[in-house]
């Protein structure tokens, strides 16, 4: 990891320390926050059912607001994580499902269906977490293998790593019977979410936490094993446990609502873009953003064709590959 | 005859070329020199058609480059740029056969045949002509892209820095080689050189540019004073008189 | 240069002149390297497993009426493997040849996911009555200008703006396949049930089922192209070399690219409609055909490749329904082993 150039290594370099530009005026910061409040608040009030109608209260309670809360708490647990990916890779272009972890997580859930057919949701989610744990590792380790280090080889690398593996899991559910159930599982959709379902995800709020303390140290892994070793930080622990944190987030999103494309990569290249490169001042922001954007997606995929209703993955996925695509040229462009 | 009348090139905003007017007679060996940033190379492509020109006109031969047919023209004008990176696996001896192209649409007659083995024997490749390119050193493959360019038999012939890459021993042969290729073969051999002693060495004529220009043009002799060069390099360089020609000096002041 | 003279001289089995002196061995390894020799080799491992096809496993009498009437039935599959294996192949190393890479090809680069969206526009905005109305050859020809308009464009675009760097094409390619597929997902949940059932039955063929009645037009489309690119074969020589040194050659560097890329565009739309995506296929054989002839000129490279994809996918379809009886998988497991292939190359030598 130490050879590479990648352009996200002065990601923290550019704060010098004891600098906080968040503190230069928390407007902004409040301004967003109530961007995003109006979001989730119009997420509470979109749908088919009519709230005034009877038993609006309580489908109100069913579904409406553990839909909301499990798009904040999936949109900004998968955010965060692929600022730390991107942190772990020193890599601007990696997020989950540009490095393979989300189709490991969904491999894992199916072999968890296979072998444990009486297994809880509690026991998927921790094969799933595992499996998105060990593919994780498997793409650190080819990446600190393999020669071709180039910033834009590396998300393509996984993306490919990532094909291979769902390949692997279709072929699974193919010769078992169990194709369709497949395509219902992953594409990312809020639409099965309902009370009793979407608890687990509180987990990914405990994930986020984590995070938020160890900032700092992700900080200085951004900047390499040389440099982190020389600051002190245990790097190859601080990679585990950065790891780890990645994979439960995943894990547990793919097992509750399924692949939320390009998230993880838009909200914190758009944040470091506008804000810079300050890890921690820009947690709150990617968090935020996460929740914006998945929302928004959310809602626009609950209208766009009432009563049915279309999965976010797919809005993501089309908002997300434009956006990618512009990032890529843009930092090409620049250097 | 190359003639270039009224011959500018813009980059967006930067004045690359001209206008340029100019006369290169048939026949020998002109070397362009002058600082980077020049048009020399810019100017050697305009004329080898491979960028077109803003405004202006050039012919080589006669021919428009612009508007004569372009396998025509190919019988004509040859061009070698300096960057030659293709994926393509071809022995030297099949790179050097596509130089026929032009004449034959790659079906090789006996004349093609014998062309081939001529380009190929002038620049020492006939040992070396069944190994793949890839498998040659960054001066021999120089030189198997001069043979196709030779073999292409052509009057007129375009270097851009043939010497690039090329050690001592190696640019040494290469001039030796388009020299003989002016005497022998009668071809009219133009090319931009770094090394002005180079030049100097090989040249019948020396165009001297600066800031897209023409600023001098002369005989090695005549554009081979420390007045002129340095004007042109915007370095104080001395002319002292070398074995049979004149050679520059500027390593220190 | 007096060096090279006393270098030893390397023997290279595909372009050794006859006469050349063999110290390497015996006359049958040089029967075994020459191309004639590995060409007729791998039609007959082609043939070998279209006869497996035809009539492995086949529950009538030989030479039966029955038997016949199985045999026909399968003729079908073999056509439409036959058809998609040209279109791929050829595709690919022509490609290859107008890009000058040997990584990136109209697959990868996500031109079979632009496929599907123009499809799924054209039923999104014209509705189905569009599809059914144009049909045959003018179809495929305004699908295939549709194509070319929208990859030159895209492509071209990105090509001319970074001085053409292959990561980030590849990149920028892979991310914009994904992309087209949610898009034509997203249109395709848009659309009523009645219009998406005539598209998926346009968009999601496999070997198996594939529309038996597409297969002529399909077939008709590769002899023609087929004849159009073998008829340049000495022209794609001098393009393959690149830009400058083909205008310095005569060739019209920019028209024969184009003209190359609409043929690749056709080829693919062909192969898309008849079994749907298959992203790494044309890269490995490819890479196979590469590896079998040596040298890259296109007299040699374009029928080998030709012969390979349908030997590879012949083999593949044989051996996956007839003894793992599993012949839906087939490409699953070719984007699979592709994959892996791919990965394992691009991780070995990086982009060259």
């Amino acid at each position: 990891m130490t050879r590479s150039s990648a352009p996200a290594a002065p990601l923290a370099a550019t704060a010098a320390p004891g600098t906080r530009p968040g503190r230069r005026s928390a407007l902004p910061l409040v301004l967003a926050l109530a961007v995003t409040l109006a979001l989730v608040v119009a997420s509470l009030f979109v749908g088919v059912y009519d709230l005034r109608a009877e038993g609006g209260g309580q489908m109100f309670l069913i579904t409406r607001i553990p839909r909301t809360l499990a798009l904040v708490l999936a949109g900004s647990a998968m955010a965060v994580s692929g600022l730390v990916l991107q942190q772990l890779t020193q890599n601007r272009f990696v997020e989950p499902t540009t490095s393979g972890t989300s189709e490991w997580a969904a491999l894992g859930l199916l072999l968890s269906v296979l072998l444990l057919p009486g297994a809880g949701i509690a026991t998927r989610m921790v094969v799933a977490s595992a499996a998105a744990f060990v593919g994780t590792m498997v793409f650190m380790a080819i990446l600190r293998r393999v020669q071709v280090r180039s910033t834009l080889v590396v998300p393509v690398v996984g993306i490919m790593l990532g094909a291979v593996v769902s390949a692997l899991t279709t072929l699974i559910a193919i010769s078992t019977n169990y194709l369709q159930l497949l395509g219902t599982w992953f594409m990312g959709s809020f639409t099965s979410v309902v009370r009793g379902q979407y608890e687990v995800l509180w987990i990914v709020a405990a994930v986020c936490v984590a995070i938020f303390v160890l900032a700092d140290r992700l900080t200085v892994a951004g900047l390499g094993r040389d440099v982190a070793t020389n600051l002190g930080v245990r790097y190859d622990r601080l990679i585990l446990l950065g790891t780890s944190l990645v994979a439960v987030a995943s894990g547990v999103t793919t097992v509750v609502v399924g692949f939320l494309p390009f998230l993880g990569l838009i909200v914190p290249n758009v944040v470091a873009m506008l804000r810079g490169d300050d890890l921690r001042s820009n947690l709150p922001w990617v968090c935020l953003g996460g929740i914006a954007l998945v929302t928004a997606c959310d809602i626009v995929g609950r209208v766009v064709r009432m009563p049915f209703e279309v999965p976010v993955a797919m809005i993501l996925g089309i908002v997300g590959a434009a956006a990618f695509v512009a990032l890529v040229l843009r930092v090409q462009r620049r250097g | 005859m190359i003639t270039l009348h009224d011959v500018a090139k813009t980059y967006g905003d930067v004045h690359a070329l001209g206008p340029v007017d100019l006369e290169i007679p048939t026949g020998g060996v002109t070397a362009l020199v002058g600082p980077n940033g020049a048009g020399k190379s810019t100017m050697l492509t305009i004329v080898g058609r491979l960028l077109h020109a803003d405004t202006g006109r050039v012919t080589v031969g006669g021919l428009d480059v612009v508007t004569t047919h372009p396998r025509d023209l190919a019988r004509r004008l040859a061009i070698l740029r300096q960057e030659n990176h293709f994926v393509a696996r071809l022995t030297v001896r099949q790179l050097v056969q596509l130089g026929r192209f032009p004449h034959s649409q790659g079906r090789i007659t006996r004349d093609d045949e014998a062309a081939v083995d001529t380009a190929l024997g002038f620049l020492d490749l006939t040992d070396l002509q069944h190994r793949f390119l890839d498998e040659l050193s960054g001066g021999q493959r120089q030189r198997a892209y001069v043979a196709m360019v030779l073999a292409q038999d052509t009057d007129y012939v375009l270097l851009d820095e043939p010497l690039n890459n090329l050690d001592m021993q190696h640019a040494v042969a290469m001039m030796a080689r388009l020299r003989r290729a002016a005497d022998e073969l009668g071809k009219t051999v133009v090319l931009v050189v770094h090394d002005i002693n180079f030049a100097s060495a090989y040249a019948d004529r020396i165009i001297a540019m600066t800031d897209g220009r023409i600023r001098y043009v002369g005989t090695p002799a005549e554009v081979m004073t420390s007045t002129v060069l340095s004007d042109v390099f915007a370095t104080p360089v001395t002319v002292v008189d070398g074995p049979g020609y004149p050679l520059a000096v500027y390593y220190r002041g | 240069m007096a060096e090279v003279t006393t270098s030893p001289r390397t023997w290279s089995p595909a372009a050794a002149p006859p006469h050349a002196p063999h110290s390497g061995g015996p006359r049958w390894r040089v029967v075994v390297g020459s191309y004639g020799f590995r060409l007729t080799l791998v039609v007959l491992l082609a043939l070998a497993a279209a006869v497996g096809i035809l009539t492995y496993g086949n529950p009538a009498a030989p030479g039966s009426s029955g038997f016949w009437v199985i045999v026909r039935s399968r003729f079908a599959s073999v056509g439409t493997i036959l058809v998609v294996a040209f279109c791929q192949g050829v595709a690919t190393v022509v490609f290859h040849t107008v890009t000058n890479n040997r990584i990136l090809t109209p697959s990868i680069l996500g031109f079979d996911a632009l496929y599907r969206v123009i499809q799924t526009a054209l039923v999104f905005l014209f509705g189905a009555g569009t599809l059914a109305a144009t049909d045959g050859l003018g179809k495929i020809a305004l699908q295939s200008l549709l194509m070319v308009g929208f990859a030159s464009l895209l492509y071209g675009w990105l090509f001319t703006g970074t001085k053409a760097n292959l990561h980030l094409l590849l990149l920028v390619g892979v991310v914009l396949g994904m992309g087209f597929g949610s898009l034509s997902t997203f249109m395709q949940r848009l659309l009523t049930p009645s219009e998406f059932d005539i598209l998926s039955a346009r968009l999601f063929g496999n070997i198996s089922a594939s529309d038996a009645s597409y297969l002529p037009w399909g077939a008709l489309v590769c002899v023609v192209v087929g004849t159009v690119l073998w008829r340049r074969r000495h022209v794609l020589d001098v393009v393959a070399l690149g830009r400058e040194t083909a205008t310095s050659l005569g060739v019209r560097h920019q028209r024969e690219v184009l003209l190359t890329l609409v043929l690749v565009a056709v080829l693919i739309s062909v192969s898309t409609s008849m079994v749907g995506p298959m992203t790494f296929f044309g890269f490995v054989v490819a890479m196979l055909t590469y590896q079998v002839v040596g040298d890259s000129r296109h007299t040699r490279t374009l029928p080998m490749v030709a012969a390979v994809a349908c030997a590879t996918l012949l083999g593949a379809y044989f051996v996956l329904r007839h003894v793992f009886y599993a012949a839906g998988l087939v490409s699953v497991i070719i984007e699979l082993a592709g994959g892996l292939v791919f990965l394992v190359h691009l991780l070995r030598k990086g982009l060259r």
